[in-house]
């Protein structure tokens, strides 16, 4: 799960991590109002930056510099119900539905700081770059050497020497050194107690006057720890989401939206993107990625034939089930009661295969529904691509 | 022959009288696996179909003698399950369990440091020595005792797999399943070894998937340690960036761990790469030919 750059730097603050201060604004009154306070507190100027969950806002003029408290309401206002395209939203963009308001300050370096779970040590890791304000992938592929790590053992945390190791590699005035420390090890409090997957402060500012501060801060969590972290749940941002990804969510299934237009259902992730990647290789295109689980229920099948239905880019449908604890039958007498109840709006070719399969292919032939069927998956994916190019 | 379980693998099932772990008993019995014991806190000496339940791990190897454990404890509990299972010395700690938090996965690795326990999953079907063991969820009768070692990331595709293996009249020595998650136990390279020097296995399916360099690590332990024929398939081709597909470590980020780069990777270490998954059964039959 993603939250907003405000809503990080709201946990991060609680950390101890140095954020610069700020407060988010809905309306441009809000944004004038909350620029003000800055402003009367005796900064010279003030940020207003667009809250979407995606990278490159810089770029894309979704962050402006006020030095009235008029100027920023301005700013909201332009950027209030604007549609941003940066190089992470797709071509569509995302509507910006309110930005943050906060004090500027004078840059004299920025730095990169990441975590994430390294799956080849299974620890978290802490990264550091002198390469900050930019793309820390396109650095790791340039200049590998530039990006200094040092591997967290959970049973002791993140100990003040190997953040000083961080610090020194990175070349930093030794006034700085606890401060760093501080920063790092607040970070790294926030990422294990908040269960996230990700976190980075890109860039990390060191100012003219010595401080450190996350200029920007990006987090994401574990879907599978949020049992455990109401309150980040609560920060969940709909209308970031793809709303049939919501719809799906809501069902318990897996889904994600593609720009092809073949429905696919299918039961397990990996045959899930097996059966993708064959639509592929016989000339089509997925729509999505959708796992229905090892034990879909009736409700489970016809909410995921209603999500793939209701989608106008789907041209086929094609159902992917290899039963092994769920029998074929029973999947079977789903497929035909969510097509009855839903409707076959698109050519829908359904793939039976393993346990009980006799029994589901018959109830699937005795139905009466127009079901194309398939034994092997190269087979089904033929038809569907076909059925598809035909409508 | 066969690795990791065969007909003499004494096996308690952790989370027993739970709806998952009762089914699942009953099936694994049915096919044969020697199922000598539970676990369930505050339920022990409870039975279910004459198995014996235990409070905790420790009392239920005392009483059983139990060599293999398999976890259906809900997730929230199975990181607990599993560090249980390795403090009572249970050599092999099989874990089905899905959507265990990435951060108690960490912790239970570093608790394994240095013991002896060898854990499969979390998040798999499980391992099958057909014929003889079954333990996990996958369905057995899809499976045929014979030649071919089967290792996968993937619960279902295994099956797709293993179905068209057996319909093609060839049969398995062990399958194992290591699970879709980021952080997990067994991985490629520690079965790809044991199907090496397993005299029973001739030849070898690799099935993969995008997310992590795994699939990259194990093609050159391949390369320079494997002589039986591999037969290698990755799913995800057609994954999006950023993406998570389902499995927590289905997920490309950073434009790392593309299904093209990995089949890429394992052509080199000399594996035979089928880019059709209707085809997994059919290039393991021409390998074997060949060899």
């Amino acid at each position: 799960m993603n939250i907003h750059e405000y809503q990080a730097k709201q946990i991060l603050a609680k950390y101890g991590v140095v954020v610069p201060k700020g407060k988010i604004a809905f309306t441009p009154a809000e944004a004038e109002e909350a620029s003000n306070e800055l402003f009367r507190e005796g900064n010279s100027v003030c940020v207003v930056k667009a809250q979407i969950h995606a990278g490159g806002r810089g770029k894309a003029g979704g962050v402006k510099l006020a030095k009235s408290r008029e100027e920023a309401g301005a700013f909201a206002k332009e950027l209030l119900g604007k549609v941003l395209v940066t190089h992470q939203t797709g071509p569509a963009g995302k509507e910006v539905k309110k930005v943050l308001i906060e004090e500027g300050c004078q840059i004299a370096k920025e730095l990169y700081l990441g975590l994430v779970v390294d799956r080849a040590t299974h620890r978290v890791v802490v990264m550091v770059s002198t390469e900050g304000g930019v793309e820390i992938e396109e650095v790791a592929a340039r200049s590998p050497e530039k990006i200094l790590k040092e591997f967290i053992d959970p049973a002791v945390g993140l100990i003040p020497f190997q953040a000083r190791k961080l610090v020194f590699g990175l070349g930093l005035d030794k006034g700085l050194v606890n401060k760093a420390v501080k920063f790092m090890t607040g970070l790294y409090n926030a990422f294990v107690s908040s269960d996230c997957s990700m976190a980075e402060i890109n860039p990390l500012v060191i100012t003219k006057s010595g401080d450190i501060i996350a200029l920007d801060a990006k987090m994401s969590f574990d879907d599978n720890s949020l049992f455990r972290h109401k309150d980040i749940e609560g920060m969940r941002d709909l209308d970031e989401e793809d709303p049939k990804e919501v719809a799906a969510s809501r069902y318990n299934l897996n889904y994600v939206s593609l720009d092809g237009d073949i429905g696919c259902m299918v039961n397990g992730a990996g045959l899930a993107m097996a059966t993708m990647d064959m639509i592929k290789l016989s000339g089509g295109s997925p729509a999505n990625f959708l796992d229905v689980g090892g034990g879909a229920n009736k409700e489970q099948v016809t909410a995921a034939f209603k999500i793939i239905m209701s989608d106008p880019n789907v041209k086929a449908m094609l159902v992917n089930i290899f039963g092994g604890i769920m029998r074929c039958d029973i999947i079977a007498e789903g497929i035909i009661a969510a097509a009855k109840d839903v409707g076959i709006k698109a050519p829908l070719v359904v793939r039976l295969q393993g346990t009980n399969v006799e029994q589901g292919r018959k109830l699937l032939a005795d139905s009466g529904l127009n079901i194309l069927t398939a034994e092997r998956m190269d087979e089904a994916a033929e038809k569907a691509v076909a059925a598809s190019k035909k409508a | 022959m066969s690795v990791l379980v065969d007909r003499d693998t004494r096996v308690i099932c952790q989370g027993i009288t739970g709806e998952q772990g009762t089914f699942h008993t009953r099936q694994m019995v049915a096919y044969g696996t020697k199922m000598v014991g539970g676990v369930t806190p505050g339920k022990g000496g409870a039975e279910v179909d004459g198995i014996p339940v235990f409070d905790t791990v420790e009392g239920a190897v005392k009483g059983t003698g139990a060599n293999a454990s398999v976890i259906y404890v809900p997730a929230p509990f199975a990181a607990d399950a599993i560090m249980e299972a390795v403090d009572a010395g249970i050599g092999l700690v099989i874990c089905i369990t899905e959507g265990i938090p990435v951060l108690d996965m960490v912790k239970v690795r570093r608790f394994m440091e240095g013991k002896p326990s060898r854990l499969v999953g979390p998040n798999c079907p499980g391992v099958i020595t057909p014929g003889q063991c079954k333990i996990g969820i996958m369905p057995g009768h899809i499976h045929k005792p014979g030649a071919v070692g089967v290792v996968s990331r993937s619960g279902t595709l295994t099956y797709e797999a293993v179905d068209q293996l057996t319909r093609l009249g060839l049969g398995q020595s062990t399958c194992v399943g290591i699970g879709g998650d980021p952080v997990n136990g067994t991985n490629f390279i520690d079965v790809l070894k044991l199907f090496q020097e397993d005299p029973g296995t001739e030849a070898i399916v690799m099935i993969g998937e995008i997310g992590g360099g795994a699939e990259e690590e194990a093609a050159l332990y391949i390369r320079k340690n494997v002589t039986k024929p591999v037969v290698g398939y990755i799913a995800g081709v057609t994954a999006p960036k950023g993406k998570r597909m389902g499995h927590a470590g289905a997920i490309i980020s950073g434009g790392k761990g593309t299904a093209d780069e990995k089949m890429e990777a394992m052509a080199v270490a000399g594996v035979r790469v089928t880019r059709s998954t209707a085809e997994i059964g059919k290039t393991v039959m021409e390998a074997l030919q060949r060899a």
